[in-house]
């Protein structure tokens, strides 16, 4: 079974940060690139993530594939942008520079390419820190930490305990699915939708009983060993937060801060290249 | 002394059930004791260990009477939390109860839920990876773990607490041979180290008394049938009559019309005084002969060659080559890990092999598709909830023939014959649900026999089954194999099965056929049982022990002799069955 994007344990500094720290960046990450659209910004971005992506020593086979289904994403996107919105770029610049004439009434024009061009780097100041998230945090050590910043306990191992058996539940599926498959149940290409689709019955049923067997078991084991008992829990993963983490911390809030600020700067988030021109 | 688990007239009746599941218990079990409970599965054993960590009425609830009273607790006044102090259980499921991403986290958990600080939570952890020697896999996840391992890691994730009582709950059930014997060795080992009562509740005897046990306690229908030293239970009849599995040696030594004496210490062959049976032995050894049936049959299936591997450079099967004859009956054998699974998923068609080729009568079988293989090669998963898709039986067993396309007079008539064929015709019009474990199983195998495949391959077909329905279903696939002339392979780690079903074996280790002969040979061969994470059969030291020449016949006659015993009580009942004009329609289960 191919584990897609899951954490692996490497010694860089990134791995060595809490999960709190890298969360945090995450989302603060995630909101400054969502926000901004300020192409100087994107691209110094992009260089940041590039550049913690390599320092993180992340196996480029672990997130390939993921790597490629957005990419895959990224274009449909912007094919859909331009087919319902080819003249976008110019209501945000203010200008109309056609470059090619297309069919009908439709141009390509210079600030459509640039606006689509920044949505596109957009993708890739955020790609490289999901994956960087998601290949160095250690799940527990995650929950550990959003559990000491005053979420439920409960509730953040809850998501520690889906990683568990996320991969136990996809053996069950493959091995029901190949001998649903030989009983001549088709859920290839080759079957019609409709068929599929009842097909998929077949296999969901084994599947929610197979599981639900399951969850009795770990329920019972975790009572057994006392889970929910007490109001407070310690965490065998948790890490307090160093000196390395309040750095990044603060450089985190920081870089948010400058960038948004220049980002607004001229009361606008585009950064418009033809303004001075 | 005070006992410190005691049982006073204790009645325990399930909420979902009419008649109580336990009657009227007294038992008293000392500090220090090492017990075992044994008995047929739906005896109540589970549900009296279950009564002693709180699981019962906690979790499974239902009406108590009479009094239980453990280190001077109730234990459905403390609960289960309470009792996990005291009580430490390992479950059955050694992959459902780890609950931990990795091993150190999971030994860990129970100290976490007890807000214990991470210092100090670390030094126990530590010293229970100790305990259990898992130190060198303290940051391993449960998917890199043998069964064995993980095992390792429920009996240190309970040893983090000072329990004074250890119950595991059938330990034996999906481990192989070899390692379940690390497993009996590892908990006699803790029980001396840290000095605690222990409760083995396990149907597999023989492999329990791979070390010293003070007691057995058996059960049968809810009641305490016996409770003894394991050397008095065995000079006596009561294993038999409750249908537990004896030791082969000891059944052996009855063959041969031996009166075993609790005072010839009958727990361990090793430490068995012989003397007074080794006449008798060989007596019944010179006059029994073993029969090897030679198949001079075309092929049914032929691999050659066959290789794989998942990720580049490290292969699961490494050139393997068989062939398997029309109407055989043969086992698959070898640990987790070994590549019986993949074997399967190639003849199935689920993966492509990387090299070799599968040829099914002398055809190559390559351009199949799974569905098209499926006619041919049928695939029995281990446990019938892993197939069962439809609510009612005669929906399940048509579904492969439905979805084909074949008409609906067609489909009826093959479910009919095929739910006779199984003896599952009186409940035709029955849901699924209402089945037995047994009978759902042999709905399984009704789904794929309806489609008249020329070879069927089984999953572990016995797994977790007491000694009644193990031979229920291998009496049945013995008799599709001998009257059908079906195919039949099995994989298997489950040493009676290739002992007393096949005459064949396949032994798989790291992906490479290490034997291909008659289970007897294999169980006798002490390098290769090693290799495979198999068990040396105890008819062998039998033997040893007797003198006998070659010792490993004797394993052969032994089978033999067993297989015309259970021959002729199989003609006996059917023709009792036809004096009453019942046709075999498969009893009604309990």
């Amino acid at each position: 079974m191919t584990r897609l994007i899951s954490y692996e344990k490497k010694d860089t500094w990134i791995d060595r940060l809490s999960g709190f720290t890298k969360l945090v960046f995450f989302l603060l990450w995630c909101l400054t690139s969502a926000l901004t659209f300020d192409t100087r910004m994107l691209l110094t971005m992009i260089a940041i993530s590039f550049s913690i992506f390599a320092m993180s020593h992340t196996d480029w086979r672990q997130v390939s594939s993921v790597f490629k289904a957005v990419l895959f994403f990224m274009c449909v996107n912007l094919f859909f942008i331009f087919v319902f919105a080819p003249y976008q770029g110019c209501e945000i610049y203010g200008s109309r520079t056609e470059l090619a004439h297309l069919f009908g009434d439709v141009y390509i024009t210079r600030e459509q390419l640039f606006y689509e061009f920044n949505v596109m780097i957009k993708y890739f100041t955020i790609v490289p820190a999901v994956f960087v998230f998601l290949v160095t945090t250690d799940p527990s050590e995650l929950a550990a930490s959003i559990n000491k910043v005053g979420v439920p306990y409960t509730f953040a191992y809850s998501f520690a305990i889906a990683l568990r058996y996320i991969p136990d539940v996809q053996d069950d599926f493959s091995r029901i699915r190949n001998a649903q498959e030989a009983r001549g149940i088709e859920m290839s290409a080759k079957a019609k939708l409709i068929s599929r689709i009842k097909n998929i019955a077949s296999i969901i049923f084994p599947l929610l009983f197979s599981t639900m067997d399951r969850i009795d078991v770990v329920s019972n084991a975790m009572e057994l060993r006392g889970f929910g008992k007490k109001k407070r829990r310690t965490w065998y993963s948790y890490r307090k937060l160093k000196r390395n983490d309040y750095i990044v911390l603060v450089l985190t809030v920081l870089f948010m801060a400058a960038a948004l600020i220049i980002t607004y700067a001229d009361g606008s988030r585009f950064y418009n290249p033809w303004t001075n021109s | 002394m005070e006992p410190i688990i005691e049982f006073r007239n204790f009645t325990f009746k399930y909420k979902s059930q009419k008649e109580p599941t336990l009657y009227d218990i007294n038992l008293k079990i000392y500090p220090g004791e090492k017990v075992l409970i044994a008995g047929p599965s739906g005896s109540g054993k589970s549900t009296l260990a279950h009564c002693v960590n709180a699981l019962i009425p906690c979790s499974f609830p239902g009406k108590t009477q009479g009094e239980l009273i453990v280190k001077g607790m109730t234990p459905k006044e403390e609960g289960v939390f309470g009792m996990s102090k005291t009580v430490g259980t390992v479950l059955q499921d050694t992959n459902g109860q780890f609950i931990g991403l990795t091993v150190a986290e999971d030994l860990a958990f129970a100290l976490e839920n007890d807000a214990i600080p991470q210092d100090e939570m670390k030094k126990r952890v530590m010293e229970a990876a100790k305990v259990t020697d898992m130190t060198a896999f303290m940051h391993h996840s449960p998917s890199d773990l043998s069964g064995g391992q993980k095992q390792r890691v429920s009996m240190g994730g309970v040893l983090v607490d000072d329990v004074e009582i250890l119950l595991f709950d059938e330990p034996l059930a999906n481990l192989d041979p070899a390692t379940g014997k690390s497993t009996i060795a590892l908990i006699d080992d803790i029980m001396k180290q840290k000095n605690v009562t222990v409760l083995i509740i396990e149907h597999r005897l023989e492999d329990v008394l791979y070390k010293d046990v003070d007691r057995i306690i058996v059960v049968g229908e809810g009641r305490i049938v016996s409770d003894t030293t394991p050397d008095e239970l065995l000079a006596s009849d009561i294993l038999i009559r409750e249908g537990i599995r004896e030791p082969l040696y000891v059944t052996a030594l009855k063959h041969t019309g031996a009166k075993i004496r609790p005072e010839d210490h009958p727990q361990h062959i090793e430490t068995m005084d012989v003397s007074k049976y080794v006449s008798g032995v060989r007596e019944w050894f010179e006059s029994t002969r073993s029969e090897h049936p030679v198949l001079t049959t075309p092929p049914a299936l032929e691999v050659k060659d066959l290789k794989f591997s998942y990720t580049e450079g490290e292969p699961v099967l490494q050139g393997v080559s068989f062939t398997i004859r029309k109407g055989e009956m043969l086992s698959l054998v070898g640990r987790n890990g070994a590549g019986k699974s993949t074997l399967s998923s190639l003849i199935c068609g689920f993966i492509k092999p990387d090299a070799g080729e599968i040829l099914l009568n002398g055809e190559d079988i390559s351009p199949l598709s799974i569905k098209e293989r499926g006619e041919r090669i049928g695939l029995v998963m281990q446990s019938p909830g892993q197939m069962i898709s439809k609510p009612m039986i005669r929906e399940e067993v048509g579904l492969g023939l439905a979805v084909r396309g074949v008409p609906e007079d067609e489909i009826n008539k093959r479910v009919d014959e095929t739910l006779k064929i199984c003896g599952l015709y009186p409940f035709r019009n029955w849901p699924v649900g209402a089945l037995s474990f047994g009978q759902k199983k042999r709905v399984t195998i009704a789904s794929i026999l309806v489609m008249q495949p020329e070879i069927m391959i089984l999953d572990e077909p016995t797994a977790g089954q007491d000694y009644r329905h193990y031979t229920e279903v291998m009496e049945f696939l013995k008799k599709l194999n001998e009257d059908m002339g079906l195919t039949i392979m099995m994989i298997t780690h489950d040493m009676h099965l290739m002992l007393e079903y096949t005459d064949r074996a396949l032994v798989l280790t790291d992906g490479t056929l290490i034997a291909d002969a008659a289970p007897s040979e294999i169980l006798t061969d002490e390098s290769i049982a090693d290799r495979a994470y198999l068990k040396k059969t105890s008819l062998y030291d039998l033997a040893v022990k007797c003198g006998i020449e070659p010792p490993s016949e004797f394993a052969d006659h032994f089978i033999s002799y067993e297989r015309k015993l259970r021959e002729n009580e199989s003609r006996e009942t059917e023709a009792s069955g036809a004096q009453t004009g019942g046709i075999t329609t498969g009893e009604a289960d309990s």
